[in-house]
């Protein structure tokens, strides 16, 4: 039975408070835990197929064009080569997120440097490896293609555009103001399991082990790829080792694996190789983002501009949504907003963790303390005294705020000094030390999800729907959920996700995931409370459930009367999502030590305070934070793609040469966890977690930089070089 | 006559492709896919092994070159129903969220401990002779060749520290 509930109204209710068994919002360890820490947990390439070839991707070196023709000879005459696919239905990109029908297909016209163009298929890794380097390509090749975001007109995206009274006239009378340029290079979500897939065919029908984080997407844009009706597919994805965007959308390997296993009558193993997933999944753009800020002469905002350039390739609709919480974080009467997006031939862009804020925000935030440098005001104050009342563009009341009570709890934890600010006033040897701060905010969705749960004649419960699990802590929440609402402990429900077999969730991405699955598994658990509370006889409100027990004592069991009670809750949000603006707000705090002749940064600590709606699992919320301010570190010191200015390739696509934070690169890192109960965010008063411990951390460092050594820098990320330019002799 | 390894233990034949990796026996060959791939560069550190007592990228080195070596994988550390010390740390300090540097991780942190008590001094060692104490900033010099995206390092550092204190 299916129970559907659109949610057009913020639920006040709370129910969950009411529960009895007391295991939600505690810090569990994750269920999953034991099978990760020794080895058990089966990723997508892991699992056994009989008689499975192995495929390897060869790609492409030229920028734009077409392949005339492929020569296999040399390849086929290899030990142990079976075939060479070129079919024309290969993918060349990976789908956008959400995106639900196939990218974009033809291997023989090439569109970026690295493109995949062909899969050879062989016995073993180590022949196809070999053999796809030995494909002859005769390209036709359009040369000077545009690589140059700043080169090319760009496309102005309209419905980001917003013009408000007159920011030119407001900047020319503030008393105060800034008008700053900064730039930022691109981001590689590198998760740490390379894009896999194997896929074996039983007669029509298809099943394919493969990393993802949105089946529900997915097996619609693989059967679109293919040609085939999805009800023939079976997707599997029950542990996916990182995500971060990057295996939102259907991948190139998955559809090569597909067709070449049809083609040759076998299962086909296709892995990426680390390059192949850097060049050929997604990037995070670029960005040029000039911000114009104005205070009145008492600090309050009146003009606030954010202009932003990204690029991506033609015919892909993403560009890379800076301005998000630009739209509503800070007041100012006077607005103009703008992203534009120039049409390029480097890879594919598309989302990176928070796209979007990822890059915004840390420039409004360095431009912000630049704002209150020049204005005189506590960059903390500056700030809360600028928290609009309501969505500054829409009008719309806010479904929760909670920056003041972040910035100002995070504040007296990190012990910042709230007095007049000057850099360069601590040196210990060679290093300059300073401290910094940003606001955090990250947009709040919530999105359409079923999954099934069923009470079990013997009192344990299972979950099923193909929702994935990334890393975030799915399996746990899920457990934790449905042992509240049911009365039972955790380990008496058994979690089955990753299965498109099973009723469609929201997927893993945009901080969805466990506010969207969440709501499903209570509108499932609420619908088998009242079932049994009608075997009671009692109001369903009225049953308390504790340890697979009624308050006055019946057992569940004995209710179920040996038959097993299932329910799928059908979650949909409805007026909540245009009534509201609904975002997660935070605030970081820095203290970094910059080297006075090297230009080296070290981030010695930091502190990061959030507000996400309830919380599901203490533990696995806090590492959702820990791991967003380890790429705050990243994204402000070090991680940058860097493409060939001549043909737009990547020329750093591996993790030796892009650098993301490691181990020593990271102090002890303080989380406080603002909780609080978004009625209007979904049914269980929860917002997403994944993201939002990156959207400004970066600028806390920046800023942490400036107040340290005095070197104001204006491009992320702040390398030592960039550093030591920029610093005051 | 059959060349062998042992791993976890067991004896082994080698495979007859010279090329086969390290990491690609272990995965492909004996079904041990514990030991994870991520960059097989050497990059990233989730294909960590322990042979014959110190930790190495799998990835990095052919099978081939291994005769009569005794390889210890993730498999051979602990078990669901006994896990190791590190790896029952690594569940309680959430030293992990996707899990799959994690086998590389724990690998890696099982061998550090034995280098500690053998003095091997690091980057962040005050001296190179004389006897080490863990530092948290020695846990973090050693453990930077182990990539973990999810960003679980400052948890790791916690869950090593905890088995680091237990043991002294």
């Amino acid at each position: 039975m299916i129970v559907h509930e659109k949610q057009d109204n913020p639920d006040t209710a709370n129910r969950l408070d009411g529960m009895k068994q007391g295991v939600l919002g505690t810090a569990m360890s994750r269920i999953d835990g034991l099978a990760k820490v020794t080895g058990t947990a089966l990723y997508a390439a892991e699992y056994s197929a009989d008689n499975c070839a192995e495929g390897v991707l060869a790609t492409a070196t030229i920028t734009r064009g077409v392949v005339n023709a492929i020569d296999k000879k040399a390849a086929l005459a290899l030990p142990g080569v079976i075939a060479v696919i070129d079919d024309p239905r290969l993918t060349t990109r990976a789908a956008q997120g959400t995106a639900d029908e196939a990218p974009q297909q033809d291997p023989a016209r090439v569109c970026y440097w690295g493109q995949p163009i062909a899969l050879v298929v062989a016995e073993t890794f180590e022949q196809a490896r070999h053999a796809a380097k030995h494909l002859v390509v005769d390209y036709g090749e359009e040369v000077d293609a545009p690589v140059d975001p700043e080169a090319v007109k760009p496309e102005e995206q309209t419905e980001e555009t917003v013009s408000q009274g007159d920011l030119d006239a407001a900047m020319s009378a503030a008393a105060h103001a800034v008008d700053v340029t900064f730039t930022t290079k691109g981001h590689a979500s590198a998760a740490m399991e390379p894009h896999a897939a194997i896929a074996s065919w039983n007669g029509d029908d298809l099943t394919v082990h493969a990393s993802l984080q949105m089946l529900n997407y997915n097996i619609t844009e693989l059967a679109d790829a293919l040609g085939i009706p999805e009800q023939r597919i079976r997707l599997i994805a029950r542990y996916v080792g990182g995500g971060f965007g990057s295996k939102l959308g259907i991948s190139e390997e998955v559809v090569a694996a597909a067709i070449a296993a049809q083609e040759i009558g076998r299962p086909v193993r296709v892995v990426m190789t680390r390059q192949h997933v850097f060049q050929a999944i997604m990037r995070r753009s670029e960005s040029t983002q000039r911000l114009r800020l104005c205070v009145d002469a008492a600090g309050k905002l009146t003009g606030f501009g954010h202009h932003a350039l990204v690029s991506n390739l033609p015919g892909e609709e993403f560009a890379e949504p800076v301005l998000q919480s630009s739209h509503f974080l800070y007041a100012g009467a006077n607005r103009e907003l703008k992203l534009e997006l120039a049409r390029i031939h480097r890879m594919t862009a598309g989302s990176v963790r928070a796209p979007g804020e990822a890059v915004g925000m840390p420039a409004l935030e360095c431009a912000m303390d630049m704002l209150a440098e020049a204005a005189g005001i506590d960059p903390v104050k500056l700030r809360l005294m600028n928290i609009p009342e309501k969505d500054p563009e829409k009008g719309l009341p806010f479904s929760s705020h909670t920056l003041a009570d972040c910035l100002t709890q995070a504040a007296k934890a990190f012990g910042w000094d709230h007095g007049l600010r000057k850099p360069r006033q601590t040196r210990k040897g060679e290093w300059w030390i300073g401290t910094g701060m940003a606001s955090a905010a990250r947009v709040h969705n919530v999105m359409e999800a079923k999954a099934r749960v069923t009470l079990k004649a013997d009192g344990t419960a299972v979950v099923e729907t193909d929702m994935t699990d990334i890393g975030t802590g799915t399996y746990t929440i899920a457990a934790q959920i449905v042992g509240e609402m049911l009365g039972l402990a955790p380990d008496r429900v058994l979690v089955d996700l990753g299965d498109s077999r099973h009723p469609r969730g929201p997927g893993s991405g945009g901080s969805w995931g466990a506010p969207s699955i969440g709501s499903a598994l209570y509108v499932a658990c609420k619908a088998i409370r009242e079932e049994l509370a009608k075997r009671l006889d009692i109001d369903e409100p009225d049953l308390a459930l504790r340890n697979g027990a009624t308050s006055s004592g019946t057992q569940l069991t004995e209710l179920l009367r040996g038959e097993d009670l299932a329910r799928v809750g059908h979650y949909e949000p409805g007026a909540i999502s245009e009534d509201f603006t609904a975002s997660g707000f935070g605030a970081f705090f820095a203290q970094v030590r910059v080297n006075a002749f090297t230009g080296e940064t070290r981030v010695d600590r930091m502190l990061g305070a959030f507000g996400f709606g309830r919380v599901l699992n203490r533990k696995t919320a806090r590492s959702q934070c820990l791991g967003g301010i380890t790429w705050s570190i990243g994204t402000a010191l070090t991680e940058a793609l860097e493409f060939d200015p001549r043909d737009g390739h990547l020329v750093n696509g591996d993790l030796a040469e892009y650098h993301v934070p490691v181990n020593r690169d990271v102090p002890d890192l303080d989380v406080i966890l603002v909780e609080e109960r978004d009625a209007a965010a979904s049914p269980i008063q929860a917002k997403g977690i994944g993201e939002l411990g990156m959207c400004g951390g970066a600028a806390a460092i920046g800023n942490a930089i400036y107040n340290a050594s005095g070197a104001r820098v204006l491009d992320f990320p702040m390398t030592p070089d960039r550093v030591i330019a920029a610093m005051p002799d | 006559m059959t060349r062998s390894i042992s791993v976890n233990g067991a004896a082994h034949p080698l495979p007859n492709d010279p090329r086969v990796s390290l990491l690609d026996f272990l995965r492909d060959g004996l079904r041990l896919t514990g030991t994870k791939k991520g960059c097989d560069h050497g990059q990233c550190g989730a294909c960590t092994v322990i042979v014959n007592g110190i930790r190495i990228n799998s990835c990095l080195t052919l099978a081939a070159m291994h005769e009569d070596d005794e390889v210890t994988t993730i498999e051979g550390l602990g078990t669901p129903d006994a896990p190791s010390p590190l790896q029952q740390a690594f569940l309680e300090h959430d030293g992990f969220q996707c899990g799959y540097c994690t086998p590389g991780q724990i690998c890696s942190a099982t061998a550090l401990l034995d280098e500690i008590a053998s003095n091997w001094p690091s980057d962040a060692s005050g001296d190179l002779v004389g006897t080490l104490t863990l530092s948290d900033e020695e846990i973090r010099e050693r453990m930077s060749g182990n990539l973990c995206r999810c960003g679980a390092y400052a948890n790791i550092v916690a869950a090593i520290r905890d088995v680091a204190e237990q043991r002294t």
